[in-house]
């Protein structure tokens, strides 16, 4: 093993373009099953607050498995299991469509959702039941005083757990390299194998991966604020 | 298909609770649950220090911790599992079999994550503990150790044993290391079939789920306990809810 020397991989293109795809790929997955996990958690929610014993046992199970099953063994299940019962064609078309980042993102954005709409819910629930009684009483309909009343203070009050479930899902996209994704870690892991410079390159990728998640902390932590009604009527 | 999820599990249900035990390494669930609770038992005394160093009023103590904190919060527990496995040979200048790397990893981690269930619960408490315990008598250390420390840890039960919770299902992460454990015996048993992978993992998913959900559940009635206790309602029946203690809970 030579000394540290950093500024071998950072000068050499072949590594520097191989960590840019990484990165891209990371957020790719992180966004996409992000997009995914948020669209699934309202629906679920409003299946959730809709009458019927039915859709809550639904959500319910929906709910616990995902969150009682490592994530890891989700995306094995998804990619290694489910992926070989789907009808040929669609397996032609997946494969041929970089399949190892589609079911990273279904993967993760299904297993996200369970906490998006818990955190969601948890959020609404604690604004208090006064708030739609007053919205109901003042003549909103229930949907209008959904949407005026009781949904900006739940999203508020969900905040917090939503931006570390955020970061969480962030660095989950990491787990993609488990099923070949070939996201930051997997771009790590080769530039490891091509140049011997453990070290450096795990500095290097440590680096990246805490840099975009503070970056999201320090995003959502100003979000918080500026969602503060304390901060809107300062301003 | 549940026939064939019952024959897998009737010719490999030995390998799947205890790997190759008499004749190779222990695996499967039993090396599953002896890793997350290791990592635990080690975690915890870590993770006092850790609070009550961050929780100091010196500097000095204070930021090397805060940035460990940030650190185990910021970069993915796989990255970090990369990092022993890279370092801890290095630096022991042994053979180290990956179930050892594996502890190492989840120590720090589960460590520093723990460190902010016991400060959380530390500063839950309030002042006014604290001051009540100087003027009694007592030093800073005493007060801790005799006052704050048992009510603060009596009160985070529930989110230690959803750290435990988490921590079983970080171990599966050992995978990429071959660490022995529970999802390692499934891959197994997945490669000597080759046919049929939905089975063999839908069997593995249900087991985790089985022993995650059953610790879930028992955390969420320590939980109600814990807080009725705190209110001072040991055994009286209450239909409104109390305030719940927070479980401070990881996603992974």
């Amino acid at each position: 093993m030579t000394g540290f020397d950093l500024a071998a991989i950072l000068t050499n293109p072949d590594y520097v373009a191989m960590l840019l795809h990484g990165i891209e790929m990371t957020f790719v997955i992180a966004i996409g099953s992000w997009l995914l996990a948020m669209t699934l958690a309202i629906l679920l929610l409003a299946i959730r607050f809709s009458p019927g014993r039915f859709g809550n046992w639904f959500v319910a199970g929906y709910v616990s498995y995902h969150r009682n099953v490592p994530t890891l063994v989700q995306l094995m299940l998804w990619y290694f299991g489910i992926f070989t019962l789907m009808p040929d064609w669609l397996t032609y078309w997946l494969a041929g469509h970089n399949a190892e980042a589609i079911f990273a993102v279904i993967g993760l954005g299904l297993c996200q959702a369970a906490y998006f709409s818990e955190d969601l819910r948890s959020g609404l629930r604690s604004v208090g039941p006064g708030q739609m009684e007053a919205a109901r009483a003042l003549g909103h309909g229930y949907l209008s005083a959904m949407r005026f009343v009781l949904i900006p203070q739940g999203v508020r009050n969900a905040l917090p757990p939503l931006i570390n479930h955020s970061v969480s899902l962030f660095k989950n996209s990491s787990l993609g390299v488990v099923i070949g994704a070939s996201e930051l870690t997997h771009a790590v892991k080769e530039i490891e194998n091509l140049s011997f410079q453990t070290f450096e390159i795990y500095l290097v990728g440590t680096v990246l991966y805490l840099f975009f998640s503070l970056l999201i902390m320090a995003g959502g932590a100003y979000v918080t604020m500026r969602a503060d009604p304390a901060w809107r009527a300062r301003a | 298909m549940i026939s064939d999820i019952l024959a897998i599990i009737h010719d490999y249900w030995l390998l799947l609770l205890i790997g190759q035990y008499p004749n190779g390494p222990l695996g499967g669930l039993a090396n599953t649950l002896i890793l997350s609770a290791l990592s635990i038992a080690l975690a915890f005394p870590i993770s006092i220090v850790l609070a009550l160093a961050r929780l100091s009023k010196w500097p000095m103590l204070r930021w090397p911790v805060t940035v460990l904190v940030y650190v185990t919060r910021g970069v993915p527990l796989l990255m970090l599992i990369l990092w022993s496995y890279f370092l801890v040979p290095l630096l022991t200048g042994a053979n180290v079999p990956s179930f050892i790397t594996m502890l190492t990893t989840l120590v720090v981690y589960q460590g520093a994550f723990l460190s902010e269930v016991v400060r959380a619960g530390i500063v839950a408490l309030g002042n006014g503990q604290m001051d009540a315990g100087r003027a009694l008598g007592h030093s800073y250390l005493g007060t801790m150790r005799y006052i704050i420390l048992p009510q603060a840890l009596y009160n985070m039960i529930p989110s230690i044993l959803s750290t435990f919770v988490s921590t079983i299902k970080d171990t599966t992460l050992g995978y990429v290391i071959n660490v022995p454990d529970l999802t390692f015996a499934a891959s197994q048993v997945n490669n000597q079939l080759l046919t049929q992978p939905f089975q063999v993992f839908l069997i593995l998913a249900l087991v985790y789920y089985v022993i995650c959900w059953s610790l879930t559940y028992a955390a969420h009635r320590l939980e109600r306990r814990i807080t009725r206790r705190r209110a001072g309602l040991a055994g009286v029946r209450l239909a409104a809810v109390i305030a719940p203690t927070k479980i401070v809970s990881e996603q992974s």
